[in-house]
């Protein structure tokens, strides 16, 4: 398509969505934004799966489990942007194609999966196959296929299937390879001449698209949002106001917010959260993934649903309940129903994010709490602040108690702070995991640890608590808890760690993200319709990646 | 910022790997001293291993008081009483952080599988030596390398090719299973071959792909290049291991299916899951290296943070080690060291089961060599100095087995660098600044 088509279609566009959406778009409030380089990024476990039940149908099995990625300034998704593909990191895509195109293409899923009949199913049909191949290739490259690629694989799959007897095998070998390939696998920033910029380059439409899609949906671009950066449409603020419009009023959009809320708050570590069963028996084998799915409904209700201030996160009594998860917060369940509506009454002494057993007991140990770790959790994932790490040489003889007069964490935990060495870190977490200790390290309430009355009072930067209720009310009232979501989110965004030139865009989404009273949609509209957003320089060649030597 | 910071870390480690060449053609390599061979003829190959076990030792009860054959076993290793005479034993060797930080359960493990000594926890400053290995001698059979872990955990694993680099385990025994053993295994006995046409059209499709995909001029910096590059040989590697089920296999009258594993486990580092999930790993391990699947392979008992639990003790082994009083009379932590025995018994299971399975003249052991080893000493300080390492296996006779070796405080790095050499790698040092090998542990060389 030619640049004028493009441009044509650009202001047929804008002409018939209208101009107020235009207006209503705060350009000049935005402050210059800052280019990070292209990335290309291993696609994430959730991405793959929204992927997958796009094209193919929600019950297609993907592995709950990808490879590990480490996690990069809170995020997993930065990570990805990183890691190595190691030879045994290909073979698990390898893997994972195969155990999907062998679903898609077994009976009777074919059958409405494949858009067309072969002439003859024992045989090679080109054109049925290039049907497939077009349609399905686009969805999972996320960009139409070149003429070379289709050509190749609609042989391939001919080969195979004159070779196999069988039409189907032909694709179904076919579409494993499309999902092993790294135009599936890694998700890469391309480039494009900027026709507003002579000399300068900036994302193509396609990548666009991709990056719009992964942040509002947590997957691929469908169909329609790959014609719009296929006829011009994402060229223009107004195409984009559109789409972004649409997507974010799609029920994808929760997909959006648990892909983000699960790498922000570490679900990733709920595959292998086990409890002791001898000390924890109503903490089951189910306990852990429906206390991180409780979590998820919660978020995404208040967060879409009703439309809620961030901050409440912390405070609302609003939750969901699941027969097995009722055998921790001991509550009679109906069995009936998988995840129910549930509010915490007052004399639960529970109420918002921390007080649930899925961040109580990811941040314990096997046996028992942990106030450091929980500490940890809401400095690290919630308030963006680094906990160093502990010196080496600790000195552990202040802390044995060979008499066991230490009842409570407290008691056990205040001989930190006689050594200066712990003292500096365990001051940053330990106050706010104390306020936790009524919850025992399976998330289970209790007044009492070893015969004496817990005392969960202390202070967060400030604000004194007294228990989990005000310490949630304290985490609200912290300024870095709504600096540090938009932190994370923006860079979630753009795959990439932020930078100190970053920081006045941050200001300002921030500053936005207060005026719309904290509301998390708005916020990731904003974003989305940025300039920051689909900002990108130009790759780092070989010589600057070796000058950063020195 | 971290981020310019690690990837200078990750450049370090490709330009340190270049230093590394391989050494003699297979062939030659790994015919043995008197030539033992398959009842085919084929030369009967070294095979080369890892195990891991987190949190080290109490050493008045772990270090033997003798050196040399025949050493003594104290309390927590009596369990190698078996394998004793297949196993050396490796005390006082040395691990220096050479003015860097002590990244605790870090820095101990990096530097005895890389030979340098870390910046931060997300540098690994070259390539792990079972990767060296493997890409010499791992391409001739299917898996050129088999990681596999007990503790159920994808993290753990202690194989990588440098910054963000980990090799990818196998947590589960059904998984591991249908990787080596599923519908596409050869028997290599069986008297019939005929080329699976699936797995002819399956490769053929990927070869397509491959060169459909390397035409595709992306737009990418030099890091993600290489990285674009490094899926390529990935792709590759699984377009090699389609053609070695393609070729009729070398007939290996021990290799038998083993009965399929379809159970799988419960999540979790309950001592006796580990130990069940580790027992049963080990089986397929055995069985894929008689099949001739691998020859290169990893095992995690447990990680360096090892949590593992006894039910109803409230802490994991690492905060036992941190939190538990030495015993006044015993002179250590009694259940830290519970959990080390349990460690040890399953490394002397490992060591047997290789030992105990017939190959040649002699065991599979004979025709391998394993190397073992923790991330710390003393776990409660986070000492690095004196790791303990072991290693089982003749490695097809060039190796004395059955002794303790005191290192005198030299580098631990010679260990490796020692097994690097017998398996062929052309070296003349190994390992940077004061971790720097340049001599072999002689007195374990044939």
């Amino acid at each position: 398509m030619g640049a004028g088509s493009k441009l044509t279609i650009a202001v047929v566009v804008a002409a018939a969505i209208g101009v107020a959406g235009y207006l209503g778009y705060q350009r000049t409030a935005e402050p210059a934004p800052h280019a990070g380089p292209p990335t290309a990024r291993i696609i994430t476990q959730g991405q793959y799966a929204n992927t997958i039940a796009y094209i193919f149908g929600e019950d297609i099995q993907t592995p709950p489990q990808f490879p590990p990625v480490s996690r990069v300034e809170g995020l997993l998704a930065l990570g990805a942007a990183e890691a190595s593909l190691t030879p045994g990191v290909v073979e698990r895509f390898y893997r994972y194609g195969k155990q999907v195109a062998d679903q898609v293409m077994a009976p009777p899923r074919r059958a409405y999966v494949v858009p067309c009949g072969p002439a003859d199913p024992g045989a090679a049909d080109a054109a049925c196959a290039r049907q497939f191949i077009t349609t399905v290739g686009r969805l999972l490259y996320r960009r139409a296929l070149t003429d070379s690629e289709a050509d190749t694989y609609v042989r391939l799959a001919g080969e195979s299937a004159d070779s196999l007897g069988d039409f189907h095998e032909g694709l179904r070998f076919v579409l494993s390879g499309m999902l092993a390939s790294p135009s599936f696998v890694l998700i890469t920033d391309r480039l494009a001449d900027d026709p507003g910029a002579p000399g300068a380059a900036r994302l193509d439409a396609y990548s666009r698209a991709s990056r719009l899609s992964f942040f509002l949906w947590n997957s691929a671009p469908d169909e329609r949002l790959l014609r719009a950066a296929e006829s011009g449409v994402l060229d223009s603020r107004e195409g984009v106001e559109t789409e972004v419009a649409r997507m974010i009023s799609s029920p994808r959009l929760r997909h959006a917010l648990r892909g983000f809320f699960a790498d922000m708050l570490h679900f990733d570590e709920f595959e292998n959260l086990a409890k002791d069963n001898l000390i924890y028996p109503a903490y089951g084998p189910g306990v852990s993934g429906d206390a991180a799915e409780q979590m998820l409904r919660m978020i995404t209700r208040h967060l879409v649903e009703e439309q809620g201030d961030y901050r409440d996160l912390f405070t609302t009594t609003h939750t969901y309940m699941s027969q097995s998860l009722g055998a921790v917060y001991q509550l009679p369940v109906n069995p009936e129903n998988a995840f129910v509506p549930y509010e915490f009454p007052d004399h639960s002494g529970r109420a918002g994010l921390l007080s649930h057993v899925g961040f109580l007991s990811l941040h314990s140990h096997p046996g028992r709490s942990s106030p450091t770790r929980r500490g940890e959790g809401v400095r690290e994932s919630l308030l963006c602040q680094p906990v160093p790490l502990p010196p080496p040489n600790v000195d552990f003889s202040n802390f044995e108690d060979p008499a066991g007069e230490f009842k409570t964490a407290r008691e056990r935990l205040v001989r930190h702070s006689s050594d200066a060495a712990c003292a500096n870190c365990h001051r940053i977490t330990d106050p706010i995991g104390l306020g936790l200790e009524n919850f025992d390290g399976a998330g289970q309430y209790r007044a009492r640890e070893n015969g004496a009355l817990i005392d969960a009072s202390g202070d967060l930067d400030g604000i004194p608590f007294d228990g989990a209720l005000s310490l949630g009310e304290a985490v609200k009232k912290n300024p870095a808890t709504t600096a540090c979501l938009v932190e994370r989110l923006f860079a979630y965004g753009v795959s990439r760690p932020m930078d100190k030139e970053d920081r006045p865009v941050l200001d300002y989404f921030e500053r936005r993200f207060a005026d719309t009273g904290y509301r998390i949609p708005a916020l990731m509209r904003r974003i989305a319709l940025s300039e920051a957003f689909f900002a990108v320089g130009q790759p780092v060649a070989a010589e600057a990646a070796t000058a950063s030597l020195h | 910022m971290a981020r310019s910071f690690g990837r200078r870390q990750f450049l370090k480690g490709m330009m340190a790997g270049s230093a590394v060449t391989v050494g003699l053609p297979f062939l030659e390599v790994f015919l043995n001293a008197q030539g033992t061979a398959l009842a085919s003829g084929a030369p009967i190959p070294t095979r080369f291993g890892t195990w891991f076990w987190g949190l080290g030792m109490n050493e008045r009860i772990f270090v033997p008081r003798q050196t040399g054959a025949n050493y003594d076993l104290p309390e927590e290793i009596a369990a190698l009483a078996p394998v004793r005479d297949q196993v050396n034993i490796f005390t006082n060797f040395n691990a220096t952080t050479d003015g860097r930080p002590n990244l605790c359960h870090y820095t101990g493990w990096v530097v005895l599988r890389c030979g340098a000594v870390p910046l931060d926890r997300t540098d690994l400053p070259g390539q792990s030596v079972d990767v060296t290995i493997a890409d010499a001698i791992g391409r001739g059979t299917p898996f050129r390398c088999l990681d596999v872990n007990a503790t159920g955990d994808a993290r753990d694993t202690y194989s990588f090719r440098g910054r963000n680099g980990y090799n990818v385990p196998e947590t589960s025994p059904a998984s591991l299973y249908r990787q080596i053993f599923g519908p596409r295994f050869q028997d290599p006995n069986s008297d019939v071959f005929v080329a699976d046409p699936r797995i002819i059209a399956e490769k053929s499709v990927l070869s397509g792909i491959i060169d459909e995909s390397a035409k595709l001029n992306a737009s990418l910096g030099y890091e993600d290049r290489i990285r674009l590059d490094q899926y390529f040989t990935g792709l590759r590697d699984m377009e090699n291991q389609l053609a070695h089920f393609l070729e009729k296999p070398e007939p290996l009258p021990a290799c038998v299916k083993p009965p399929e594993i379809v159970e799988e486990y419960p999540k979790g580092v309950d001592y006796s899951l580990v130990a069940k999930r580790h027992e049963l790993m080990t089986d397929l391990l055995v069985m894929a290296v008689a099949c001739n699947q691998t020859r290169v392979f990893n095992m995690t008992y447990a990680n360096s943070f090892a949590n593992t639990v006894k039910p109803g003790y409230d802490k994991g082994h690492h905060t036992i080690t941190h939190e538990e009083i030495e015993d006044p009379v015993l002179g250590y932590q009694v259940m830290s060291s519970w959990f080390n025995r349990r460690a040890m018994e399953s490394w002397a299971s490992f060591v047997k089961k290789f030992a105990d399975f017939p190959e040649g003249d002699g065991s599979l052991l004979d025709n391998m060599v394993i190397y073992a080893h923790s991330d710390q000493n003393y776990a409660k300080i986070h000492s690095i100095s004196g790791i303990p390492m072991f290693t089982a296996g003749k490695a097809g006779g060039r190796l004395k087995t059955g002794i303790h070796i005191d290192g005198g405080q030299t580098p631990g790095t010679r260990l490796p660098f020692t097994l690097q050499r017998v398996m062929g790698i052309e070296l003349d040092a190994w390992g940077v600044g004061a971790n720097r090998a340049t001599s072999d542990i002689g007195e374990i060389l044939v």
